[in-house]
């Protein structure tokens, strides 16, 4: 979100002990880190590697529901997906402007998703078989994104930090569309409440893989937490997730496909909250490591979008260098 | 991967009456395009009414490593500040 000009900057730093102390200290006391700030190479990897990953999933994310624009029931529903697919497309650009912050380039990023070397979240390698997918998607998945992203915008980085309270702001609607898709659905008739109920089935599962895997398994954690990146751990964060999620299931008369949840007035701290069945972290990296054919069909629309704008990239360039070499003459 | 597509700083004033804020950055390939671009994706829910671009390439931007001499020195210059001064009791409108 800053210049090239700023990027230019070496920012690299001599890694004394006093040098990460004193990061450290910073961090500690709560202070942002800004571009042109000395820091240590672990923590510019960290980020870069996060919002890198960030940015390819709010693009990739477009896919999944964009396949239902045209299919929408409703222009109300039609236009409201519209936005939200748009909105996601934006959180993609604020996010690439945040770790382009970093010193890497926006075309070294895509050209790594689209080389298939760059991971996004294994959520958007699942298929939106029907409409209540679309409400699915916006109850569970941008609900589960919206808890990650909450504390993200206290995240010690500050063009990060400041590109999550945007993001934040917009997503709140994303939520509330989906859930009111749901509404709708589960008060409809009986093949609106099984479609329903099968979109819960399929989503719910992938939506507790978002948060990552368990903390004791979860490898980058620890130094993120104390470097003030992350602020919660995974599983915290899914453990708010299921209990806010599960009266919300109850009030569409849904059923969460997990025999195994249940109260558990242990959790919480003793203030109570659901226990839940053990994750398939199988599929989990199975489908985070591309395989299947929906994630052949993401990488295989992101190229074509990307390969079938190139004329529009190279007649902007061509247009803006013939305009200055016009204005060159006349000067 | 052809040319890299310049980077813009965008300035968004929130209404009249208030300075133009920066709210982050895009690429484009000329002014015009910018500022379109910029409208699409940093004023979609009435975030203000007017932008500014700026390639950022052509913004300078003072050293980190020099904030303490840059700007620690008004910090020692409390004369600077009003409270430095006293003013005796009775006395209004100082
Ligand atoms: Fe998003
Ligand atoms: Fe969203």
């Amino acid at each position: 979100m800053y210049s090239q000009g700023l990027l230019k900057q070496d920012t690299a730093a001599v890694e004394s002990e006093e040098f990460l102390a004193a990061f450290q200290d910073r961090i500690d006391a709560e202070e942002k880190i800004e571009p042109n700030d000395r820091m240590p190479a672990a923590y510019r990897k960290t980020l870069v590697r996060q919002i890198g990953q960030h940015a390819h999933s709010e693009i990739v994310g477009m896919l999944p529901e964009g396949n239902w624009i045209t299919r929408a029931p409703t222009l109300k529903r039609k236009a409201a997906l519209l936005a939200k697919v748009q909105d996601e497309g934006g959180h993609g650009l604020y996010l690439y402007a945040a770790a382009e912050t970093l010193g890497v380039s926006r075309e070294k990023m895509t050209g790594e998703l689209l080389a298939g070397t760059a991971k996004y979240s294994s959520i958007f390698n699942y298929p939106t078989l029907s409409w209540a997918d679309i409400g699915a998607i916006g109850w569970l998945v941008d609900g589960a994104a919206i808890m990650n992203q909450i504390p993200l915008c206290r995240c010690s980085y500050g063009p990060y930090a400041r590109a999550m309270i945007r993001i934040c702001r917009e997503e709140s609607f994303h939520q509330r569309q989906g859930f009111e898709i749901m509404t709708r659905l589960s008060q409809g008739s009986s093949e609106q409440k099984s479609m329903a109920q099968d979109a819960l089935d399929r989503w719910w599962w992938p939506s507790l893989m978002m948060f990552g895997p368990h903390d004791a398994a979860s490898r980058h954690s620890e130094q993120s937490m104390k470097w003030k990146i992350k602020r919660f751990t995974n599983d915290s964060l899914r453990q708010k997730f299921i209990d806010a999620i599960v009266p919300q299931a109850e009030y569409l008369q849904l059923k969460i496909p997990d025999p195994e949840l249940k109260w558990d007035p242990e959790r919480n701290d003793g203030a109570g909250g659901y226990a839940h069945g053990p994750i398939d972290w199988d599929e989990f990296r199975r489908v985070l490591k591309g395989q299947g054919p929906m994630a052949r069909e993401r990488l295989r629309a992101r190229r074509e979008a990307w390969e079938t704008g190139a004329w529009v990239r190279e007649a902007a360039l061509a247009h803006a260098d013939k305009r200055d070499r016009q204005r060159a003459q006349v000067a | 991967m052809t040319d890299l597509m310049p980077i813009w700083e965008v300035f968004v004033r929130p209404r009249n009456g208030l300075a133009h804020k920066h709210v982050g950055s895009l690429h484009a390939g000329d002014e015009e395009l910018a500022l379109q671009a910029a409208r699409d994706v940093y004023t979609r829910r009435n975030e203000g009414n007017s932008i500014w671009v700026v390639r950022s390439e052509h913004i300078a931007a003072s050293d980190p490593d020099r904030a303490a001499e840059n700007f620690q020195p008004s910090a020692d210059k409390v004369y600077r500040h009003p409270t430095f001064y006293s003013v005796p009791d009775g006395v209004e409108n100082l």
